[in-house]
């Protein structure tokens, strides 16, 4: 079991208010992804889940129970942190076996857990290094098998691949998602990363200066983001965002379009502009269209094979259907 | 940087300078060496004549010269003791955030500044001193007899000196060591579910173990020749009960003037100290590397 109530919840440091009041429910089994900016308080709010702080106001329910006192040992939540926080002079089995000692479980168990553990997490040859032995996707992993160890009743995984290279990532975000799927523990997941957010969420909760933006499955933020901020924020390529005369042709305030939902043409359309940059990666090419009169720079995302080349006049036609309105307080438009 | 040419060079560069020290080291340890097996006396300096071992033997068979080493183990030892123990007690207590940080690390740090003789003799007159100490005073006060500190426990009041002397090296230290801690392993070991206790053997003092390694050793290489202590308050006595391997060098050299039998005993010493330096390095250097 491990679902998790936040109500009114809230964290000020002296008079700076981090996170203003908020509720949030977690069910059992979700894998649920803060994403937000830098200094947006997704690390606090976790590290308040974890106990590492103390709330300033508000109620933590864990399973029901009221949790808001309790010690982060009580908890019954693991948590991997961005540093992988291993204990240096101890050995990758010592290391593992940690939380069991502490909690006094027997040796065998130890044993027992810390060789399952091992060998879903391709630890077993590396069992009596020392962490510092270990490169960065392997440190990972041990940190990642002294928290399963514990069977807690859910995981807290703080940034944790922000440290590793880009192929190590994608490898490792593949792994928490398999582990996620064998083990159906909850797991809340803090990253500044949209694409982690958006591959490996249940559910993503996108955070702002402390407050809920917007809370959703992938796709429901991607098709339907309820503000200006949340559309910017969540796809690779940004939205491209319209306002002045081009939106109130809309009837809105703001209008954005995503890259995907521009078809771009040599022969005409309906905005005509000149290529600054084009990126071709194969699979897809990104255009960086200037010259509009509409805003500084529009990108559109087309067919790989597509051939513009910088200074090629082209038009742009947006998609009618994929386009978002937004009012004057940056609220979506039903 | 690592051609033949720049290798050379770099050998010649430092030459001058390693010359040098051998220089200062070599001469004062070959005339020590020489004059320990002369018959050399200062009262009478004209008449030298070639002494053997005699010198060697005199200083060994003293009946003071097992008490002495026994002094100085003690004194090495216990103020190892309580410096490593209180530094990490104290560097504990104030690595946390508290008002007036500043200050009271200076409070904690400044024995360290003032030097040797002042602090016995603040010591040996303002605090220990049976009729106006405050040691005195507090005695006093819960109606109990004043302890007469240097003629009772001669050797653990200058234990109590120079512990006081070293606690502000050690706690600076163990500070700079118990603050590169990783705040996210306590956080770790926290959720763990490890309580204080458990947190402070698993975490804290494996962390610091290289810092109490460079204590004690740097700590016993000067604790081996404490002597200014010992000359200003008890003068090596009662007997020779606070008398340690230096201050019985010293005794012999300028309350004998047998500079013969100092520079034996000075030889001595420096074997003995050798002796611990290797056992030192053997048994805590391991931390080192």
């Amino acid at each position: 079991m491990g679902q998790i109530t936040l109500e009114e919840v809230a964290k000020r440091f002296g008079e700076v208010e981090v996170i203003p009041p908020l509720d949030l429910t977690i069910e059992d089994g979700e894998f649920v992804v803060f994403v937000g900016p830098s200094g947006c308080g997704k690390s606090t709010l976790l590290r308040l889940i974890a106990g590492l702080e103390d709330v300033s106001g508000g109620r933590i329910l864990i399973d029901g129970t009221d949790a808001t006192d309790a010690s982060p040992a009580k908890r019954g939540l693991a948590m991997v942190f961005q540093s992988y926080a291993l204990y240096p002079h101890m050995s990758v089995r010592k290391n593992i076996a940690f939380p069991m000692r502490m909690a006094g479980l027997s040796k065998d168990e130890q044993d027992r857990r810390i060789e399952a553990a091992a060998k879903a997490l391709n630890l077993t040859n590396y069992l009596d290094r020392r962490p510092g032995q270990l490169s960065g996707g392997q440190r990972q992993r041990v940190a990642i098998g002294r928290a399963i160890v514990r069977e807690p009743s859910a995981f807290l995984f703080d940034e944790p691949l922000s440290n590793l290279d880009a192929a190590l990532r994608v490898g490792m975000r593949l792994e928490i998602s398999e582990l996620h799927n064998r083990l159906k523990t909850t797991m809340i997941y803090v990253t500044h990363d949209q694409v982690e957010a958006m591959t490996m969420a249940d559910k993503i909760v996108v955070l702002q200066a402390g407050r809920i933006e917007q809370v959703g499955s992938p796709l429901d933020l991607y098709l339907r983001p309820r503000n200006v901020f949340v559309a910017g924020f969540i796809g690779s390529p940004r939205m491209n965002l319209f306002s002045g005369p081009t939106a109130a042709e809309y009837g809105a305030e703001t209008i954005g379009v995503r890259p995907e939902h521009i078809a771009i043409s040599a022969e005409g359309g309906k905005w005509k502009g000149r290529i600054g940059v084009s990126e071709h990666l194969g699979s897809d090419s990104f255009f960086y269209v200037e010259e509009t009169g509409l805003t500084e720079t529009i990108t559109v995302r087309s067919d790989g094979e597509l051939g513009f080349r910088h200074g090629d006049t082209v038009w742009l036609t947006p998609n009618e259907e994929r386009i978002h309105r937004f009012d004057k307080t940056g609220d979506r438009i039903a | 940087m690592a051609t033949r040419q720049t290798a050379s060079l770099a050998r010649l560069m430092r030459a001058p300078a390693i010359i040098l020290l051998l220089i200062w080291m070599v001469i004062p340890l070959g005339m020590t060496l020489y004059y320990s097996f002369l018959n050399y006396n200062l009262l009478n300096p004209s008449v030298t004549s070639w002494a053997g071992w005699f010198n060697y033997q005199y200083f060994y068979t003293d009946p003071a010269f097992l008490e002495s080493i026994w002094n100085t183990i003690v004194l090495v030892l216990g103020v190892l003791l309580i410096t490593v123990c209180g530094g990490i007690g104290i560097a504990m207590l104030i690595d946390k955030p508290i008002f007036g940080q500043g200050i009271v690390r200076i409070l904690v740090i400044s024995p360290f500044f003032v030097m040797p003789p002042v602090a016995a003799l603040i010591w040996k007159n303002m605090i220990m001193h049976p009729s106006y100490g405050v040691f005195a005073d507090i005695a006093k006060f819960f109606g109990a007899s004043p302890v007469d500190w240097f003629a009772q426990f001669p050797l653990l009041s200058i234990i109590i000196i120079v512990a006081w002397q070293w606690l502000p090296f050690a706690t600076l230290i163990l500070l700079t060591a118990l603050q590169s801690l990783d705040g996210e392993q306590m956080e770790a070991a926290e959720m763990d579910g490890a309580p204080a206790i458990s947190r402070f053997i698993h975490l804290v003092l494996p962390h610091m173990a290289r810092a109490i390694t460079v204590v004690i050793l740097i700590q016993t290489i000067f604790l081996l020749g404490i002597y200014a202590e010992i000359l200003v308050t008890t003068n090596g006595g009662p007997g020779f009960a606070s008398t340690n391997l230096t201050f019985l060098i010293y005794r012999a050299a300028r309350l004998n003037f047998d500079i013969g039998g100092a520079a034996a005993g000075g030889i001595i010493a420096v074997i003995l100290a050798n002796i611990v330096a290797i056992f030192l390095m053997r048994a805590v250097g391991r931390n080192l590397d």
